[in-house]
């Protein structure tokens, strides 16, 4: 199955991102106001369940981050099995009947027939233009104008039954895993979980735990027969289209704030710290990257790309190495423009702390500038950096998609919400309407956001001090 | 009765949700008569200002009232819809707050402000809406008042700010003010200056005052009877006469003889054991049990309020004992006498100082002007001695400190620190210096970095300095350091947040102490903590001098602390010391003007040494543009044509001291 691995650039960087997570999570354990407000933001209720959302996006963008190129089935002269020169991810593995299964244009979500008429030879000879049967779609049907709905039913029936045993399966693990923990009984933990008498809301994380699990067996078992979502103009699968934006949203949210932060904060800190000709140098590069239009930076910057890559075309392995280079450099030009807000918060931040009595004691003992800023200053921004980071992040999923809109995002070839309604455009113009490109997108889109804004609210009453002394 | 005003009647408020709200306020009973000036004391967080809040129906969103009964006259004002009750609030009862500075709305002028109140209650004809403003204003003395309702509150001083928030609650003509620590965030001058205004005003209108303070002095000043809180209750009721000589309860009798005062010079401050107890319980013994001195086996019940006649009162066992219940004198252990430093070189000489902060003005940024926030400062300080350094807010005695320290860079002038000039040390061996000269501050919460770890804290110098570099001799020293400032040795591995204020300057302390300075730099240490806990630290920098040889700087405007801690006295008015002495020289017998009035100014707990106040005018100058001549002739009482063309020089007297006055040199 999996031949040699191949480690694009935004790869690398978002397992780098996850490991520096991961290690943050391990430093923050030990410290009591990290922890703090992390602990209210797993006991609110809002908080679990947005949170069990974001890891489902999460799980299918890491997948979709681990790229190789598949085994063949054909042997070389040496009996070694051959590679395919085409990339394709561990997602992609997964779900490959989804990826394989094209049609031969347009059709309508669970659709059985396309959306095109087609002249059509019968057995007979006799030439007609109707609506052809789809090639995977509905295609285990004999007569699928009777036994359609009763089909779907059916199908919906298992998925919700396999998705309803998985969930009471996870259930009673949680509960048991926790039984032992509190070390108390089983029966004691499943009554104290239904009354929802505990800190964290074990009962509304497991209510959105189940849901998403419902919704996945169903989605799973309607797509093994039809194309729950719909087939895009050459064919392919929407649903899998979608799904695979995912990881494309998830990057340009994560890494551009990666790429802004070294510079926001460091800059920040120091014009705030050391004022003088430090600030002014400073204050003066951001407001004049301010004041030039972002999306022009973008355009050209992109443009700029494009243009490289066209002359260096034979740098590239693959497609799909092309689009990742210009996803990777659009995060960077996005994290080249945005980094100015933070920036400034910072450094009005600092340039309050360094008054602060206990950085004039620091002074006072003869500590220097940078433990100063180390052990002093950044400890007591952070929680700002945490805020704006989450804060920002739906922002750059939609910015993408308004990026793509006007062909200055990715890279048309590679799959994105943004270029998803790109495409939109002219099937809504058409008639009759294509209306599931757009849907699917938003649908997508929307729920990434809206647990996206949720969740950030809830961290940011966690983390600001000021909210939280006034509860 | 019929002159009863207000009445409280087991008033409960509680604070938060969940199964242990805070019960802040916990069956409190008061009555204020008409005319009279009621003051409710007590440290911070005993629920004073909930009372008060809850009276007015102020409360914060997770206050609520629990019970109990409030009546206005004959008006219950529990009971009343909310409507109804915004006519009683700035109608028949009025308040005022500690902060002036955030309670005016720096987008209105005054005019508008005390306009809006005076429309709410008095109609909307223009013209007589305008008279009544400057007739209010006139009436708070604020001077020039057809100019000054066109002012925005940032062109006003705070205690400008203060008489307008009065005028603003004036405008209903109330027949109750609370006022909530009015004087607090104000200067020693100015808070004469209000409370006389007070006065005055309660003369004319015949409102009734409740006064929520923590100063014992404010209450001797204007208070015609006192209740003490503590804990949520209330717990003793006096005429304000009676409670100053004899207090009952054990509590206000400890709070007396936690004040320092130079009769107490030689002995240990009284202190009351441990802190207030959290609200969030019910409490089943006498709440003042644990740090009570004369707590016996029937404070485990909780004590009955019992009245001592028709309104006064004390929630105590002892008072059923009437002849237990009268303070006794307990000889508090003394301090040995301090080795006399004459004749010692000084350890610290400064000279000339002065710090100009540049004004900045324009795209440009051109140097406008210059702040002068220290304009030549000259004093010494000898090993193991105390030097207080006096003023009012704004005198640039902070700054004085920090350009010590080089926290600030003087403009000019010298600092010599034993042998080393530290103006012109490069940063280098400045920076190798540091160990000697340390600075504790005045806000024990903002001077610890919230995210470290108390050991941390106090290791931070040693590291930076160098001083004990084993981790291991590090801990230890750590922990000798704790139980030197009667910290337990748990400490170390929590957080700032988790001690109180006191505990938290007791950090601070040993923070500085780590890296064994010679001088310490106190910059109003006590001023954010309570009496009680005000006396904690002061025994311990009055020890801790006496072991271990130590010299202050002590910068304060407590001029109580002064008379207990210090051997000299500076006294700094805008940006010059005018008079400087030895401390009983100086208390006993001020000889410039200004220092006369400070002395005046504060208030003074016992009625026999209660002396004129001489009133001073106005508010201190900006010291960006400080008068000509003598910077204090305009608020002079003496002043005379000299004084408005030149500067006194510091003058030395015969007895020793220094004083810059002319009418000093004259010989008065």
């Amino acid at each position: 199955m999996m031949g040699e691995l191949v480690i694009l650039w935004t790869d690398a960087l978002i397992f780098m991102l996850v490991l520096f997570s991961m290690a943050f999570g391990i430093y923050a354990a030990g410290k009591e106001h990290l922890r703090g407000p992390w602990g209210l933001v797993v006991r609110s209720r809002v908080g679990v369940s947005t949170l069990v959302i974001l890891s489902f996006y999460v799980v299918v963008g890491l997948l979709d981050s681990v790229h190789f190129h598949p085994l063949l089935d054909s042997k070389d002269q040496a009996g070694q099995q051959t590679q395919s020169a085409e990339v394709i991810s561990l997602f992609d593995y997964l779900v490959t009947p989804l990826r394989e299964r094209q049609e031969k244009t347009y059709s309508a979500p669970l659709a059985t027939h396309l959306y095109a008429k087609e002249s059509i030879e019968l057995a007979s000879g006799e030439v007609v233009r109707d609506f052809p049967r789809l090639t995977f779609g509905g295609a285990h049907l004999e007569n699928p104008e009777q036994e359609w709905s009763r089909d779907i039913w059916r199908l919906t029936g298992i998925g919700v039954l396999k998705g309803l045993l998985v969930s009471v399966v996870v259930t009673n693990i949680l509960i048991a895993l926790l039984a032992g923990r509190w070390k108390t009984s089983f029966g004691a933990v499943a009554k104290v979980l239904i009354k929802e008498e505990t800190t964290v809301p074990w009962r509304v994380l497991l209510a959105t735990l189940s849901s998403v699990i419902l919704v996945l067996f169903w989605s799973i078992e309607l797509s093994s027969q039809y194309h729950i979502l719909g087939t895009d103009k050459v064919g392919e699968d929407v649903f899998y289209q979608a799904l695979k934006s995912i990881r494309t949203g998830l990057l340009i949210g994560t890494l551009t704030t990666l790429v802004m932060l070294p510079a926001a904060i460091l800059l920040g800190i120091m014009a705030g710290y050391y004022r003088g000709w430090v600030d002014d140098l400073i204050q003066y590069t951001y407001t004049t990257l301010n004041s030039i239009p972002g999306v022009l930076l973008i355009a050209a910057a992109i443009l700029m790309l494009q243009i490289y890559m066209s002359n260096h075309a034979d740098e590239f392995n693959s497609l799909v190495e092309r689009a990742d280079l210009r996803l990777l450099f659009l995060c960077i030009i996005l994290g080249v423009t945005s980094w100015t807000g933070l920036c400034r918060l910072l450094r009005g931040e600092a340039m309050k702390l360094r008054e602060v009595d206990y950085v004039q004691a620091a002074v006072a003992f003869g500590v220097g500038h940078f433990t100063i800023i180390v052990r002093h200053i950044l400890p007591n921004v952070l929680h700002i950096v945490l805020i704006t980071v989450v804060l920002d992040f739906s922002g750059l999923v939609l910015a993408e998609a308004v990026l793509s809109y006007v062909n200055i995002g990715v890279d048309p070839t590679m799959n994105s919400w943004g270029n998803m309604i790109n495409s939109a455009r002219l099937e809504m113009a058409r008639e009759p309407v294509v209306w599931w490109s757009l849907l699917a997108s938003m649908l997508f889109m929307f729920v990434l956001v809206l647990s996206a804004n949720l969740f950030s609210d809830v961290v940011r009453d966690a983390f600001d001090p000021r909210l939280r002394s006034s509860r | 009765m019929s002159d009863i005003l207000l009445k409280v009647k087991n008033l409960q408020t509680w604070l938060g949700e969940g199964d242990r709200p805070v019960r802040a306020v916990d069956g409190v009973d008061l009555t204020i008569r008409k005319g009279e000036t009621f003051a409710l004391l007590g440290e911070s967080g005993c629920g004073k200002s909930m009372t008060a809040l809850s009276i007015m129906r102020l409360l914060p969103p997770a206050g609520r009232i629990k019970g109990g009964q409030v009546l206005l006259g004959k008006t219950s004002l529990l009971d009343l819809p909310e409507f109804a009750m915004r006519e009683e609030r700035g109608g028949r009862m009025a308040m005022i707050f500690q902060e002036p500075m955030t309670s005016l709305n720096p987008v209105m002028t005054i005019g508008q402000q005390i306009g809006e109140a005076v429309r709410i209650r008095e109609g909307v004809d223009k013209e007589s809406r305008d008279l009544r403003i400057i007739e209010l204003l006139n009436s708070v003395g604020i001077p020039d008042p057809e100019r000054r309702v066109g002012e925005y509150p940032h062109q006003l001083s705070g205690g400008m700010k203060q008489r307008v928030m009065i005028a603003m609650a004036l405008a209903g003509r109330p027949e109750l003010l609370i006022a909530d620590e009015p004087t607090t965030a104000l200067d020693v001058t100015i808070q004469a200056q209000v409370l006389n205004l007070l006065k005055t005003l309660q003369q004319q209108t015949g409102m009734a005052i409740l006064l929520i303070t923590h100063d014992l002095g404010v209450v001797a000043e204007v208070a015609d009877r006192v209740a003490v809180m503590y804990a949520g209750q209330i717990i003793e009721v006096a005429e304000s006469e009676r409670f100053f000589r004899l207090p009952q309860h054990p509590y206000s009798q400890k709070l007396f003889q936690s004040l320092p005062d130079s009769n107490k010079r030689s002995q240990r401050l009284a202190v009351i054991q441990g802190s207030v107890p959290a609200l969030n319980q019910i409490f089943t013994a006498c709440r003042f049990m644990d740090r009570c001195h004369r707590a016996f086996g029937d404070c485990h019940t909780a004590p009955e309020w019992t009245a001592l006649s028709d309104d006064e009162g004390v929630r105590c066992h002892l008072s059923e004992q009437p002849e237990l219940l009268q303070s006794e004198v307990i000889q508090q252990e003394s301090h040995q006498p301090i080795a006399s430093g004459v004749g010692q070189a000084p350890l610290l000489d400064v000279e000339d100082l002065k710090v100009h902060f540049p004004i900045h003005k324009g795209v440009f940024k051109r140097t406008v002007g210059y702040v002068k926030a220290v304009d030549g400062v000259s004093l010494t300080i000898a090993p193991g001695k105390t030097l207080a350094l006096v003023g009012e807010s704004g005198c640039g005695k902070t700054t004085v400190g920090k350009g010590i320290l080089q926290l600030v860079k003087p403009t000019e002038g010298r600092v010599t620190f034993e042998t080393d000039e530290l103006t012109t040390l490069s940063s280098r061996a400045l920076r190798s210096r540091r160990s000697e000269l340390q600075i504790i501050f005045q806000d024990p919460v903002a001077s610890m970095n919230p995210r470290m770890l108390v050991s941390d804290i106090i290791e931070e110098g040693m590291k930076a300095q160098k001083i004990v570099r084993d981790s291991a001799q590090r801990r230890a020293r750590v922990m000798e350091l704790l139980e030197q400032v009667g910290l337990p040795a748990d400490s170390a591995s929590r957080y700032p947040h988790e001690f109180s204020g006191g505990q938290r300057q007791r950090i601070c302390v040993a923070r500085a102490l780590a890296v064994d300075p010679k001088l310490i730099i106190c910059d109003e240490p006590t001023s954010a903590l309570d009496v009680s806990v005000q006396a904690q630290i002061l025994n311990l920098l009055k020890s801790l001098q006496l072991s271990r040889g130590l010299a202050y700087l002590f910068i304060t405007h407590n001029i109580s602390v002064v008379a207990y801690l210090a051997d000299e006295v500076a006294v700094m008015y805008l940006g010059r010391i005018v008079e400087r002495g030895s401390v009983d020289l100086l208390l006993a017998e001020p000889k410039h003007p200004y220092t006369q009035a400070l002395l005046s100014a504060v208030p003074v707990v016992e009625s026999t040494s209660r002396r004129t106040v001489i009133r001073l005018e106005g508010d201190m100058p900006s010291p960006a543009n400080p008068p000509t001549g003598c910077h204090f002739h305009p608020r002079c009482p003496i002043a005379m044509e000299q004084c408005r063309t030149a500067y006194p020089e510091l003058r030395p007297l015969p007895d020793g001291r220094l004083v810059s006055c002319f009418k000093v040199e004259d010989g008065l």
